[in-house]
């Protein structure tokens, strides 16, 4: 396929660092869209703040880049006043979970009819490499130089317990998988959530001594770990692994439909 | 008539990770001063997982055309 057709040419090469695999990401969705064979101007990318958040501003589709962690709140806007387009929320670990912790809960409570790609790669890669809540225990960052003490996010355990429709989660080494995953959230109505794990070799592998970008990718298919292989092992033995797959997959009425429920019942009330 | 796949690398965009050199299951890629240069493509099996993996958008393989079998 040509990806070069989805692209805003002017703004290429973008910004991302060497090795960075947000890019690789970002083809992931086109190649989903382009075998969807969805228009470009039926489809709307939001974004926050953030590396990852930069995605819309190289893709010529319908494109939203707003403030910090309420890409979210734009987006449900944006598919309430126009739910013909097809809504997609980029976000960063950062952005989805700490800033806009509360909207992403709650987006997936509401069932909104988005699908949101969480790029997660640990840290605050564009401010300078500060912790962030996806960050595992006692890895360096900026801000934690002897160590992170917290406990990290599990940010698809989060989607599936607030609610999202489709919850899933691959690695950038697992293209094909991530491919398929993030096709399967697109034609997902209802909130649906594929968070790709993605190497940050500037900020992350540098402090964490992770080597370089094609080491990082190479630790990712070493610690992969599917869902169904994963429930016959034990907690020491997932302990630093990355568990991959379908986490959620179920049909549960949108908010939209809820909301026309809701009007029809008091239209009819009258 | 031999099939090789054409592989355009787009130096302007690359960034030189090495993803490719590395990632490539038939190491068609060598990595030269500054860029990966496609050393042996006539090795290249066209699986398009260096196009897949490039994060910069800067690897194009174009398969070769499949040879008409039916053609006598």
């Amino acid at each position: 396929m040509d990806y070069l057709q989805y692209l805003r040419l002017d703004k290429m090469p973008h910004i991302w660092c060497d090795g960075c695999g947000h890019g690789i990401i970002l083809k992931s969705i086109l190649r989903s869209i382009d075998k969807l064979g969805w228009d470009k101007n039926d489809i709307a990318m939001v974004s926050g703040i953030g590396c990852s958040s930069r995605t819309p501003g190289y893709v010529d589709f319908n494109t939203l880049h707003t403030t910090h962690g309420r890409a979210l709140a734009f987006a449900t806007g944006l598919k309430i006043a126009n739910p013909r387009l097809h809504v997609i929320v980029v976000s960063g670990d950062g952005d989805a979970t700490a800033i806009g912790g509360n909207h992403f809960i709650h987006a997936a409570r509401r069932n909104i009819d988005v699908t949101m790609i969480i790029y997660n790669n640990y840290i605050y890669g564009m401010t300078g490499g500060q912790v962030s809540p996806t960050t595992p225990s006692r890895k360096k960052a900026s801000t934690a130089p002897y160590g992170n003490p917290d406990e990290p996010f599990d940010i698809s355990r989060l989607a599936q317990a607030a609610g999202a429709a489709y919850v899933a989660r691959s690695t950038v080494y697992h293209v094909g998988r991530t491919d398929k995953y993030i096709e399967q959230a697109l034609t997902k109505t209802g909130f649906s959530v594929v968070e790709v794990l993605t190497p940050c070799p500037t900020s992350y592998g540098r402090r964490n001594k992770e080597g370089t970008a094609v080491d990082m990718m190479m630790a990712q298919k070493a610690n992969s770990v599917g869902l169904e292989r994963a429930k016959n092992m034990s907690e020491e033995e997932l302990e630093g692994k990355i568990i991959t797959g379908v986490f959620v997959d179920k049909d549960q009425k949108s908010y939209l439909t809820r909301y026309n429920e809701v009007v029809e019942q008091a239209r009819n009330a009258k | 008539m031999k099939n090789i796949s054409e592989i355009t690398i787009n130096e302007q965009w690359c960034k030189s990770c090495e993803i490719c050199v590395s990632f490539c299951p038939k190491k068609v890629y060598e990595m030269g001063r500054f860029y990966p240069i496609a050393a042996r493509p006539e090795d290249c099996i066209a699986c398009k997982l260096c196009e897949k993996l490039c994060p910069d958008f800067a690897i194009i393989v174009t398969a070769p055309e499949k040879p008409d079998l039916n053609k006598k």
